[in-house]
């Protein structure tokens, strides 16, 4: 199996937040914490296939790392150079001294603290999550730029910025107190749903999808480090269950497919279960909060058998309970949706009608105020909402969500 | 003699497979699982979510987050359970600790569950050690 490249390749992805965080505690400095990784996984390459796998992979990397690195300084200082890494391996007891054995706690606040310099506040969400991608999950400067729908040149300008800002950064290195590091944990957990949203928005293409999966391996990490962090566990469960609708999310020719016209059946259910295993320790903990009640939402859709079965009672709760955490028209207008499906479209017209000035802008609220007019009959109406909506669609996802409910129209106006 | 095999690997690696990496896994596995049916041996076979859906019961009023991580105890066997949620999961845990109230008992869902494929499994094999 370690002969198998594919094996290694995955072994160093899953290492690198561990590996490269642990690095930069060392040397304080994250050109050098990235080189020093970079050396030890081209040394990992070499020396994997010939020695067999270490027991502690992140292990191996961190203390290989560490020795090129300062293996460097040192020649350039001409002095005595570092046992080769040849001879570094956990597997023999006697070499065991030479591999710096790291605690789960030490990690735990090495990889917040890595996640955390990403989330820098004077950087724009985008280039935030860049840098994460960057720095924390290795992808490339080509695959960020693909993601990003920007040229490889435009990738690495804006990421050579951020990293310049956050050189100036300073976020201490001593273990953070109990408050500062939740605001860490908070700051974190925003960039990766940033993350994770950046994927879902962009609809079927697969570079960008692919951020959604690099979300959630975020967070499970994240998890592994806070086991007790019930909005983690909430954030967590969250993008499973929404990633878990993938596969039902879009037709052949990869237009988006409405949640009440997706074919169930294709829904991931280990994803499903997943993300239900998590919701149910969250809520163990009686501390609801904004992620938890988007994950239960989620959920109530996950356990529905169909569209017609959704337990519209629990989700207009659920957004109450949301619209008291984080009162935004937004919520407001999610809400309306099932106001609408447990008291009729009137209900929830009534319910949107003053949020217009807010949401003038907003794709969804022409969407959802448009769907309710169809089914008043207002057809005009509703047909000129809808093309107010497509008029402010941010993808062509979201446009072909909205030209599907014109088409049902004009079928029914023949 | 009925024997269980308990299968460990890196969770994170594992957990980060894409899918394509994950079903040529599991296509290869299926290859031994198939021969194993066909032979009579193979009986329920299931697959777990990973240690971040874990909790764990120390005693009947003591639950924390997370898989079982000691490494004084061993395991020495376990239960699959038929329940709606997490809370009953803990309620059934909680009579076994009161049992045997010095287990420890993870409560870990379960991804993928292939159920008995021998056809003339016997019931009552326990009794015939």
């Amino acid at each position: 199996m370690i002969h198998d490249p594919a094996w290694i390749d995955s072994t160093l992805t899953a290492a690198r937040p561990q590996a490269v965080s642990a690095l930069l505690r060392y040397f304080r400095d994250m050109d050098t914490a990235e080189e020093a990784y970079q050396e030890a996984c081209l040394r990992a390459l070499r020396n994997w296939p010939r020695n067999g796998p270490p027991r502690d992979p992140v292990a191996w990397l961190i203390l290989v790392g560490r020795n090129a690195a300062l293996d460097r300084t040192r020649r350039q200082s001409r002095d005595v150079a570092l046992p080769p890494d040849d001879v570094i391996s956990d597997l023999n007891d006697a070499e065991a001294p030479l591999v710096d054995r790291l605690d789960e706690s030490h990690y735990r606040d090495d990889v917040l603290r890595l996640l955390f310099i990403c989330c820098h506040p004077e950087l724009p969400a985008t280039q935030q999550i860049a840098l994460a991608l960057r720095i924390v999950s290795g992808l490339s400067v080509p695959q960020i730029a693909r993601a990003f729908l920007v040229s490889d040149a435009a990738m690495e300008q804006r990421i050579t910025r951020a990293k310049a800002r956050i050189a100036k950064a300073d976020v201490p290195f001593e273990t953070p107190d109990a408050v500062e590091r939740n605001e860490r944990l908070a700051a974190v957990g925003t960039m990766i749903y940033l993350l994770f949203n950046e994927g879902y928005t962009a609809g079927n293409e697969p570079a960008r999808a692919s951020l959604c999966d690099e979300a959630i391996r975020l967070a499970r990490l994240l998890l592994r480090l806070f086991p007790v962090e019930p909005e983690i566990m909430g954030l967590t469960a969250l993008m499973l269950l929404q990633q878990s609708r993938l596969p039902a999310r879009f037709d052949h020719a990869g237009d988006a497919i409405l949640l009440e016209d997706q074919d169930r059946s294709l829904w991931n259910r280990k994803l499903i279960n997943e993300g239900l295993a998590l919701l149910d320790k969250a809520m163990r903990h009686n501390q609801p909060g904004p992620y938890q009640v988007q994950a239960a939402i989620a959920a109530t859709h996950a356990r529905a058998a169909s569209f017609a079965e959704t337990d519209w009672a629990a989700i207009d709760a659920l957004y109450a309970a949301l619209e008291r955490m984080q009162p935004s028209p937004v919520v407001t207008l999610n809400r309306a949706v099932a106001i609408a499906k447990l008291h009729g479209p009137e209900a929830g017209l009534g319910m949107i009608a003053p949020l217009e000035k807010a949401l003038s802008s907003y794709f969804h609220y022409f969407g959802a105020r448009g769907a309710f007019l169809l089914q008043l009959g207002r057809t005009a109406e509703a047909r000129a909402d809808f093309d107010r909506a497509i008029s402010l669609a941010g993808t062509p996802a979201q446009a072909a969500h909205i030209r599907q409910h014109l088409d049902r129209l004009i079928q029914d106006a023949k | 003699m009925l024997y269980t095999l308990l299968c460990y690997n890196k969770e994170d690696v594992v957990w980060s497979w894409s899918k394509e990496e994950d079903d040529a896994v599991m296509n290869r596995l299926n290859v031994v699982h198939e021969k194993l049916v066909k032979e009579g041996k193979l009986g329920p076979a299931l697959r777990l979510l990973p240690t971040t859906t874990a909790t764990t019961l120390r005693a009947p009023d003591m639950v924390i987050d997370g898989p079982f991580a000691e490494t004084k105890e061993q395991l020495l066997g376990f239960y699959v359970i038929d329940v709606a949620d997490l809370d009953a999961a803990l309620a059934v845990a909680r009579e076994l600790s009161a049992a045997n109230p010095t287990s420890v008992y993870e409560i870990r869902p379960i991804a993928l569950y292939v159920p008995e494929a021998r056809e003339n499994a016997p019931k009552d094999r326990v009794k015939a050690y």
